[in-house]
């Protein structure tokens, strides 16, 4: 529960940063191979609040692609306590799990949200959790609600309280926004006449690195979401860009030409110090992302004539190739559970998404965009998400790392661009 | 064959280039360098090699033109296009590169930002990475011709910063390029 409060510490604290924007509206484009079907009962006295809880956590797990979520109208009376069920009705219904609650007024004026997620051929609990919110933190709880009913219905951990960061273009305007992972509650964290690019989330979720132009070259930049404060943390002669956070939150791995070509170097994330240069080589070698036990870094080198995907140990020591299908693969990113990593490959001048698993080798080409670019995994390993176009416009889209579930953001103006999904805040 | 012996002559240059260290770090500073104490006002104006009628520039200072901007004069000339995946300043750039790579040499105060770009296809950060190198292959020329290292920033703005925003070959040309900016363009 201090974990929860944390998590909405962050948010509300946001929210109080800067003013809504209009949302991203996601459309599924594709399915899991199979789907559980999942009812949601509307949760007692839901309709007196602001934001009812149900139809969030029933759009969560139906965007997942992983639910189909059965009708639970016309039953009465509506079950909110498990003896209120009469499993028979709801296995007639196709439904292997159900979802009950209730909403009550807490003594600290907060409200009380209570909900039990019950096995329809076993008749059991598989989970119960009471949450405390006030108004403004109704469709995070909700989101925490989908995050349970997830990881017991599909063992794995959910990421709809998580959130997305990405870049709007608007004429000549370019914004940063932070979104919730649903596309909800979008505000601009940074507003600027000239471009950014890249932003990387701290690992605690509480800062951005990301790289702008307003200086007329590029300069890494971290800015904290909780102040808004920011800081030039990579300012050097020539170019800085490509930042890439170590797994503590300490350090940065950046793109620096200060010494001649673009290499990557390892900086202190508040600035201080002498870059460390890691990698020594006359091409170029940028795109560092670290491995999630910050042993290794992944990033891409044309070293050996096109653009490649390398691996080296962080404490120095030789770099290894690792992508050989294709004269083009860039933008790594590891999956947080390190057992793939995700990357643009170019196939006959079409730019698509893949993911490449580093015991077998096996490349999986997941998307036929053509256009797509900055691949970003969600932090249970299970959806990627990246920027493409649709009709001369910048769009956001997401992929599940099996290629099955397909999601696309479209945004109500502007080119979006640059996107990266949040950690879990752990807090 | 030039261009051989161009690529030639610019790798020798590298070579010779990347055992200097470069001491500055912070890089935002362009202006910040007064080492060599020569006179700020520009010593002299580049030769115009002429045929015929010989002319004479004026000396008075307030009444002569900038010749970075006298459309006129070659250095009021700033692009460098090149070719897809390619970072070799072809021969017709050269007398422009060469202009500027002089303007520096009889301007030792004269600092100069050679900025890369590239069309929009592929990484954002890998194109800003070609961009500099396209900046690079500049200064690398100028340096070669005359210009001292120091006063030449290569900066990249990759794909970021386009001239021509099209999604067609015409564009995609006009981007592959890099421009010779002076501070009070």
């Amino acid at each position: 529960m201090i974990r929860f409060l944390g998590a909405l510490l962050v948010v509300s604290l946001l929210l109080a940063a800067g003013a809504a924007r209009a949302a991203l509206t996601i459309e599924i484009t594709g399915a899991g191979a199979s789907q559980i079907p999942v009812a949601i009962v509307p949760f007692r006295a839901e309709e007196g609040l602001g934001q009812r809880i149900t139809p969030v956590v029933e759009a969560d797990l139906a965007r997942s692609g992983l639910f189909r979520t059965v009708d639970p109208g016309g039953i009465s009376p509506v079950p909110h306590e498990p003896e209120q069920l009469n499993y028979e009705q709801w296995r007639a219904r196709g439904a292997e799990a159900v979802v009950i609650g209730a909403v009550s007024k807490a003594a600290d004026g907060r409200y009380d949200i209570r909900f039990r997620v019950m096995d329809v051929a076993k008749r059991t609990q598989i989970a119960g959790f009471v949450y405390f919110a006030s108004e403004n933190q109704l469709r995070l709880t909700a989101h925490k609600i989908a995050d349970v009913i997830y990881e017991k219905l599909t063992g794995e951990p959910g990421v709809f309280a998580t959130r997305i960061t990405y870049v709007v273009k608007r004429g000549s305007r370019y914004e940063l926004h932070v979104a919730d992972a649903d596309g909800y509650g979008a505000q601009s964290v940074l507003s600027s006449n000239e471009p950014i690019i890249s932003p990387a989330w701290s690992p605690d979720g509480t800062r951005l690195a990301y790289v702008s132009f307003e200086q007329k070259k590029p300069v890494v930049y971290v800015q904290s979401l909780l102040s808004g404060g920011r800081q030039a943390v990579a300012a050097f002669r020539g170019s800085n860009s490509s930042p890439a956070w170590s797994p503590d939150g300490r350090q940065l791995a950046v793109t620096l030409t200060r010494d001649g070509n673009s290499q990557i170097y390892l900086i202190n994330a508040d600035g201080s110090g002498v870059p460390r240069r890691l990698t020594q080589s006359s091409a170029i070698d940028t795109e560092a992302n670290f491995s999630p036990d910050g042993q290794s870094i992944l990033f891409t080198s044309d070293r050996g004539g096109g653009p490649q995907i390398y691996r080296m140990p962080v404490g120095g020591g030789p770099a290894q190739r690792v992508t050989f299908d294709g004269s083009y693969n860039v933008s790594p990113r590891h999956s947080p559970d390190g057992k793939s990593f995700t990357f643009i490959q170019r196939n006959g001048g079409r730019f698509n998404v893949a993911v490449q698993d580093f015991a077998s080798r096996q490349v999986q080409v997941l998307t036929d965009g053509g256009v797509d670019e900055s691949p970003s995994f969600a932090p249970n390993s299970r959806m990627i998400l990246y920027a493409s176009r649709v009709g001369g416009r910048g769009i956001l889209a997401a992929v599940s790392s099996d290629g099955r579930v397909k999601q696309r953001f479209t945004a109500d103006a502007g080119d979006v661009r640059e996107p990266a999904w949040s950690p879990v805040v752990n807090k | 064959m030039k261009r051989y012996l161009l690529a030639l002559t610019l790798t020798a240059a590298l070579a010779a280039c990347s055992s200097t260290p470069t001491k500055e770090q912070e890089g935002a500073a362009v202006e910040d360098r007064s080492g060599a104490p020569v006179a700020t006002a520009p010593a002299q104006k580049p030769q115009t090699q002429t045929t015929g009628p010989v002319t004479k520039p004026l000396t008075d200072k307030s009444l002569s033109g900038n010749p970075l901007k006298d459309p006129a004069n070659i250095l009021s000339k700033r692009s460098v296009y090149f070719e897809l995946d390619s970072n070799v300043v072809r021969d017709e750039f050269k007398p422009m590169v060469q202009a500027h790579a002089r303007y520096l040499q009889q301007n030792r105060n004269q600092k100069v930002t050679v900025q890369g770009n590239t069309d929009e296809r592929g990484s954002r950060e890998y194109n800003l990475a070609l961009g500099q190198r396209r900046a690079d292959a500049v200064k690398q020329m100028m340096t070669l011709l005359g210009a001292q290292s120091e006063q030449i920033e290569t900066v990249s703005f990759g794909e970021e910063k386009p001239r021509a925003t099209g999604s067609d070959e015409q564009s995609w040309a006009e981007n592959r390029r890099a421009d010779i900016v002076y501070p009070n363009d």
